[in-house]
C-alpha cells in the first residue's frame, strides 16, 4: 500500500502507464552524455589502477554518502551536522548482522537501509519543524547522543575498540571478498549505480521538484497547500536510508566498524566533500568526494602532519573564488565559453 | 666470416655478462609504519616518531648491506577503515615485509585479519588492549597492556595498607580495562573499592568528578586518563582542589604523568604514586645514555616519554629479525624470532616478547612524583620484575 | 540535610566558573551571528589565539599576566579586523553553507599554524602567585583562580549589558540586529558597526581563552574541541542577544557540573539531551527572536 502510494508520487498516472523504469528515467530528464562520465571513470579505474581498488571503493562509498546528503541539503535546503548518525547506524546494523551469523551481504544492506530510514523518520518528525541554527544544533545533538550511546554499549558495539569478526558469505554465492578488493569495488560500484539512478528519478519527479520549492520559497509552498513537513520528513528518511546503505557498504568492505562511523567528524567531512563539489546538482558528490579523499591521500603522504593546512586553504580558496563548488566553476566557465 | 662470428660471439658474451649482475646487491626490507601523525594522538605519536628516527640514526650501521626502508602512512586518528586501507595498500602495492606502528587499538584490530590473510608480521608499538594480540598469530607487541600496568598497582596499593579506594577512569575501552585491572588487583589483595566513576571522553573540566571524590573521602584514588593534555588537566585539578591535603592519596596509572608533560603540571603535590614501565628519570646506565642522546638530538628541554619506548623497542625487535634473517623476511621465521626475543639493554630495563602470547613482558616500576633539580620527575622507588599480562589467565582462549 | 549544602555550594561555584568562561567566549559569537547573520564557526580560533599569545608574551618576553593578556586581546582584535575587512566581508551575502565551509577552512589552517609554531602539546600558563591560593568560604576552601574568573565574568556581563542597553551605540547595535536595512536607511553605518562589533567579540573571545586557559587547555585542537559548547550556548541563548548567552551559559555550566557530580553515568548525554529539550521548547533560543 505504501509502495503504490510512493509509486504514484514518483510516476504520476498522467504519463503513459506502460513505461518501463529505464525509459522513464531517460525520458523524464534526458540523459545527457556527460552524465555517463563517472561510470566510464569507474570502469577505467578498475582496469587501470588495480592496486588502488581499496581507495576506489572508499571513494564510491563516500560518493553515495554525499549523494544522500545532497538530497536534503541541496534539494531541500536542510543543513545538517548529524548525517553520520545514519551512516553509523547502517554500519552497525550490517556489522552486527554479520557478527551474529547473518553473512549474506545484500539483505544486510536492505536491513541497514530500513533501520536508518526509520531513525530518519523518527528524528526528522521531531526536529524538522525548526530551521537554521536551531535545526543545525539539533542534528548535532542527535549524532552526539548516538555516538555516546555506541561508546557506552561497548558489549554490543565493541565500543572504542571496534566491532570485529565481520565475515561475509560470498556475494550472490559466487564472489568472495578478496584481499585485493576486487569484489568489494564492483559491489560498491553496482550499489552506487542503482542509488544514483534512483536519486536521478527522484529529483526530477514531482516530489523532487516540490523539495526545490520548499528550499526556494517556503511561504509560497505553504500557501499552495503543499504538505511541507511531510515532504521534508519523507526526504529526510530517504536520505537517511541511502546514508545507511553507504555505512553498511563500509562495514562490509572493511569488515570492521569503529566509533568514527557515527561521529561529528565524519558529518563534517562529508559536508565538506559535498560543498566542495557543488550542492544541489546531483553530481557535486561525484566530484567533491574523490577530490577530497585523493587530496587527503596525497597531501598526507607528502607531509602527514600538516595536510590540515592545505585542505583548509583549499576550502577557503574554493569558497572565495569558486562559489557553488567546483561544478559552479564549470558552469561559470561554460557560460563564458558559450558567450 | 670468422671475424663477424667472433665479433658476434664477443658481443653475446659481453651482453650476457651485463645481464648477469652479481647477487651482492643490497637487500632492502620494507616496513610500513602506520601511525596517527595528525589528529588525535598526534602529540604522543611525535614522541614515537622521534624514537624511530633516533633508533635508525644510531643503529643503522648494524644492518651493514641491508637497507631498511620505512614507509610512513598517517591514519589521522582512531579511523580503523583508513588504517585498514593503508595497510592493504602497503601490502599489495608497496609490498612491505613487515608492518608496525598502531597507536589506536581499533586501527590494529581492523588490520589484524588482513595481516593474517597476507601473512605479514606486525610489531605493535603502542595499542594497549590485551585481547588484540589474540586476533592473529602474526601480531607481537612491544609497548604495554593496561592490565599489565594497573593490576600490580592494585595489589601494591592494598599491600601498603590502603583499604578503601575509589577509581576514576575515562569512559572508553582502555579506561574500562584499567578500572577492571586495578579493582581486581586491589580487591584480591584485600582492599575494598568504595566507588567508581567513568568520565566522558570529551570532558573539558574534571573538577566536578574530583570534587565528589574529595567529598566521599576514600583513602586513595586510582586515575586513568589517556595521557597528553588530559593528564595535565586532571593533575592540575587534583592539586587545585587540595585532595592530597584532604587525605586522598593518588595511586594512578603511568599514563597520568607522561614525562614530557611534567613541566606543564605546575605545582602538583609530590607523593603522588604511579605505576609505569618507563620513567625518564630511571637510574640505569642504558637509560641515562638514551636520555642524553635524546636531548642532544632534540634539544636540551626535550624529554622522552613511555610512548617513545614502545617505538624504540619495536625498532629493536625489527632490527633483530632483519639481521637474523639477513634481509630476507620469512613470516613464520620472523614470528619464531620474535617469540622469546629479549632486549636487556633497553632504556626501560629488560623487555621480552612472551613466546606463548606474543605480548610484552617487562618490569613495572612503582614511582613517586618528586622534585629533582627543581623539576618534577617520576622517581622509581620499587620494581616488580618481568610482569606478564595477567589478562590471558583470567580470560583463557575459548 | 546539611551535608548536601556544601556539595550544592561546590557545584554552584565550579559550575559558575565554567559558565563564565563559556559566556565570555560565546557572547561575541552570539552578537556577530545575530548582527551579521554570519555563521562564524571559527570563533574558537580567536579564543585559542588569545591563549597562545598570552602565553607567548609571558614566557619568553617576561611580561606579567595582566599585561600579556591585554596585549594579546588587542592583538587578536586587530587581526580580526583585518580578517573581517578582507575576507569575511566578501561572504556576508553568501549562503549559510558557504560560510560554514569557509570558517571550517579557517579552523583547519589555524590548527596547522598553531601546531607549527607551538607544537602539539598544551600550553602552560604560569598564573600569578596570588591566584594559586585557596579562599575560605562557608567552611570550604575554593581555588582563588576560579573565584577570580567568576568575578571577571560577572563584570564583563554587566559591562556589556550596560553598554548595549544604556548607550546610544548599543542602541544602534540592537537596531541593526533587529532590522539591518531599516537601520541603514536611518543613517546607521552598519559596515563600521560590523567591524567594531566583530573586533569586540573576537577580543572578548581572546580574553576568555587567555583567562580560562587553566580550565580549557590551550592546544591546537582547541577550536574544534570546544566549538560544540560555544554553539550550544549561542543556540540556547538566542542569537543576537547579550543576555541570552549569559543565561544559557549559566544554565548549561551549572547543570552540566551538577550532573557530572551527582549522576556521572549520564555524563556526556546530559548536555545533548538538555540542548534537545531546550531547543524544542524554545526554537529561537531563550532570548532570541523567532
Amino acid at each position: 500500500m505504501l509502495g503504490s502510494f510512493a509509486l504514484r508520487r514518483l510516476f504520476p498516472p498522467s504519463r503513459a502507464p506502460t513505461t518501463s523504469p529505464v525509459e522513464y528515467m531517460v525520458r523524464s530528464h534526458r540523459l545527457r552524455w556527460p552524465e555517463l562520465l563517472p561510470w566510464v571513470v569507474v570502469i577505467a579505474c578498475y582496469q587501470g589502477f588495480p592496486s588502488y581498488l581499496a581507495l576506489g571503493s572508499q571513494v564510491m562509498i563516500m560518493v553515495l554518502f554525499a549523494l544522500s546528503l545532497d538530497l536534503i541539503m541541496g534539494y531541500a535546503g536542510i543543513v545538517t551536522l548529524g548525517h553520520a548518525a545514519f551512516f553509523g547506524v547502517g554500519a552497525y546494523s550490517a556489522g552486527l548482522l554479520a557478527v551474529h551469523g547473518w553473512g549474506e551481504p545484500i539483505s544486510a544492506l536492505a536491513v541497514a537501509a530500513v533501520v536508518a530510514g526509520l531513525l530518519g523518520i523518527v528524528t526528522g518528525a521531531v526536529i524538522l519543524r525548526t530551521h537554521g541554527l536551531t535545526l543545525l544544533m539539533l542534528t548535532l545533538a542527535v549524532v552526539s547522543m548516538l555516538s555516546e550511546a555506541a561508546n557506552k554499549a561497548g558489549s554490543i558495539t565493541g565500543g572504542a575498540d571496534g566491532l570485529q569478526g565481520i565475515t561475509l558469505s560470498p556475494l550472490l554465492g559466487l564472489f568472495r571478498f578478496d584481499m585485493f578488493g576486487r569484489t568489494a569495488y564492483i559491489y560498491c560500484a553496482v550499489v552506487l549505480l542503482l542509488a544514483w539512478a534512483f536519486m536521478r528519478v527522484l529529483v526530477h519527479s514531482p516530489f523532487g521538484r516540490s523539495l526545490t520549492g520548499v528550499r526556494e520559497n517556503l511561504p509560497r509552498m505553504h500557501a499552495i497547500g503543499a504538505p511541507v513537513h511531510r515532504r521534508l520528513v519523507t526526504a529526510y528518511a530517504i536520505s537517511a536510508a541511502l546514508a545507511g546503505v553507504a555505512g553498511a557498504l563500509q562495514a562490509q568492505t572493511t569488515q570492521f566498524v569503529g566509533l568514527n562511523v557515527i561521529s561529528f567528524d565524519l558529518s563534517g567531512a562529508v559536508l565538506i566533500m559535498l560543498i566542495l563539489g557543488g550542492v544541489g546538482r546531483l553530481y557535486g558528490a561525484f566530484i567533491g568526494a574523490p577530490i577530497y579523499l585523493i587530496a587527503q591521500d596525497m597531501l598526507s603522504r607528502l607531509d602527514p602532519v600538516y595536510w590540515f593546512f592545505w585542505v583548509g586553504l583549499l576550502l577557503v580558496v574554493v569558497v572565495l573564488f569558486a562559489r557553488g563548488g567546483i561544478l559552479g566553476l564549470f558552469d561559470a566557465l561554460r557560460r563564458r565559453i558559450v558567450r | 666470416m670468422r671475424r663477424i662470428g667472433s665479433f658476434l660471439g664477443t658481443l653475446t658474451v659481453a651482453a650476457s655478462m651485463l645481464a648477469w649482475t652479481p647477487s651482492h646487491a643490497a637487500q632492502t626490507v620494507k616496513v610500513g609504519v602506520i601511525l596517527s601523525f595528525s589528529g588525535q594522538g598526534a602529540a604522543s605519536v611525535e614522541q614515537m616518531d622521534r624514537a624511530i628516527r633516533l633508533y635508525m640514526k644510531t643503529h643503522e650501521k648494524e644492518l651493514g648491506d641491508i637497507k631498511l626502508e620505512l614507509i610512513r602512512r598517517d591514519d589521522t586518528g582512531p579511523n580503523p577503515d583508513l588504517a585498514r586501507r593503508l595497510a592493504q595498500e602497503l601490502i599489495t602495492r608497496e609490498k612491505v615485509d613487515l608492518l608496525t606502528g598502531f597507536f589506536f587499538t581499533p586501527n590494529i584490530n581492523a588490520v589484524a585479519p588482513l595481516a593474517n590473510e597476507a601473512k605479514i608480521p606486525v610489531v605493535i608499538m603502542n595499542a594497549a588492549t590485551s585481547s588484540t594480540v589474540r586476533l592473529s598469530p602474526y601480531l607481537a607487541r612491544t609497548s604495554l597492556t593496561q592490565w599489565q600496568q594497573s593490576y600490580p598497582l592494585g595489589q601494591w596499593a592494598a599491600k601498603q595498607g590502603i583499604q578503601r579506594a575509589y577509581t576514576a577512569v575515562t569512559d572508553y575501552a582502555p579506561g574500562h580495562d584499567a578500572e577492571q585491572a586495578f579493582s581486581r588487583g586491589f580487591t584480591e589483595a584485600g582492599g575494598k573499592i568504595v566507588g567508581s566513576v567513568r568520565m566522558p571522553l570529551k570532558t573539558p573540566d574534571f573538577t566536578p568528578f574530583l570534587q565528589r571524590i574529595k567529598d566521599e573521602k576514600p583513602e586513595a584514588l586510582f586515575i586513568f586518563v589517556p595521557g597528553a593534555k588530559d593528564a595535565t588537566a586532571v593533575m592540575k585539578v587534583y592539586s587545585e582542589l587540595g585532595l592530597a591535603a584532604a587525605g586522598v592519596r593518588l595511586v594512578a596509572a603511568g599514563d597520568c604523568v607522561p614525562d614530557d608533560e611534567l613541566p606543564n603540571m605546575g605545582d602538583v603535590p609530590t607523593n603522588v604514586i604511579t605505576m609505569g614501565f618507563y620513567s625518564s628519570a630511571g637510574k640505569r646506565p642504558q637509560n641515562e645514555a638514551f636520555v642524553a642522546s635524546w636531548k642532544s638530538e632534540y634539544g636540551k628541554d626535550a624529554v622522552p616519554s613511555p610512548f617513545a619506548l614502545g617505538a624504540w623497542d619495536g625498532m629493536a625487535a625489527i632490527f633483530h629479525v632483519v639481521k637474523q634473517q639477513n634481509g630476507k623476511i620469512d613470516p613464520e621465521r620472523t614470528m619464531q624470532l620474535l617469540k622469546g626475543w629479549r632486549n636487556d639493554d633497553s632504556p626501560r630495563g629488560p623487555v621480552m616478547i612472551d613466546p606463548e602470547t606474543r605480548d610484552v613482558v617487562q618490569n613495572m616500576y612503582v614511582r613517586r612524583l618528586e622534585r629533582v633539580d627543581g623539576k618534577l620527575a617520576n622517581v622509581e622507588i620499587e620494581t616488580i620484575p618481568m610482569v606478564k599480562d595477567p589478562w590471558p589467565q583470567f580470560n583463557p582462549p575459548k | 540535610m546539611d551535608q548536601y549544602v556544601p556539595a550544592a555550594v561546590s557545584i554552584l561555584f565550579h559550575g559558575l566558573a565554567y559558565a563564565m568562561i563559556l559566556y565570555v567566549i560565546s557572547v561575541g559569537l552570539s552578537v556577530t551571528m545575530g548582527l551579521m547573520g554570519f555563521a562564524n564557526l571559527a570563533h574558537g580560533v580567536f579564543a585559542m589565539a588569545g591563549g597562545y599569545l598570552t602565553v607567548s608574551f609571558m614566557n619568553p618576553l617576561g611580561l606579567d599576566f595582566v599585561s600579556a593578556l591585554v596585549v594579546a586581546v588587542l592583538a587578536v582584535a586587530a587581526i580580526s579586523v583585518v580578517l573581517e575587512r578582507f575576507l569575511y566581508v566578501r561572504l556576508y551575502e553568501a549562503s549559510e553553507i558557504e560560510q560554514v565551509l569557509f570558517t571550517i577552512g579557517l579552523i583547519f589552517m589555524a590548527i596547522a599554524v598553531a601546531k607549527f609554531i607551538w607544537g602539539p602539546l598544551p600550553q602552560h600558563l604560569p598564573l600569578p602567585g596570588v591566584l594559586h591560593s585557596q579562599i575560605e568560604m562557608m567552611g570550604r576552601s575554593f581555588p582563588t583562580y576560579r573565584a577570580f574568573i567568576i568575578v571577571i565574568g560577572m563584570l564583563i556581563a554587566f559591562g556589556l549589558w550596560a553598554g548595549i542597553e544604556r548607550t546610544s551605540f548599543g542602541a544602534r547595535i540592537r537596531a541593526s540586529v533587529d532590522n539591518r536595512r531599516m537601520a541603514r536607511s536611518v543613517g546607521i553605518d552598519t559596515d563600521r558597526l560590523f567591524t567594531f562589533t566583530f573586533a569586540l567579540g573576537s577580543g572578548l573571545a581572546a580574553f576568555g581563552g587567555g583567562v580560562g586557559a587553566e580550565i580549557m587547555a590551550i592546544h591546537p585542537g582547541y577550536p574544534v574541541e570546544h566549538l560544540v559548547y560555544f554553539l550550544i550556548v549561542v543556540a540556547v541563548g538566542g542569537m543576537g542577544s547579550v543576555r541570552g548567552p549569559f543565561v544559557a551559559a549559566l544554565l548549561l555550566g551549572v547543570s552540566d557540573t551538577a550532573c557530572k557530580y551527582l549522576l556521572p553515568e549520564l555524563g556526556a548525554f546530559f548536555i545533548y539531551v538538555a540542548l534537545f529539550a531546550a531547543l524544542l521548547w524554545r526554537p529561537a533560543g531563550l532570548f532570541g527572536r523567532a
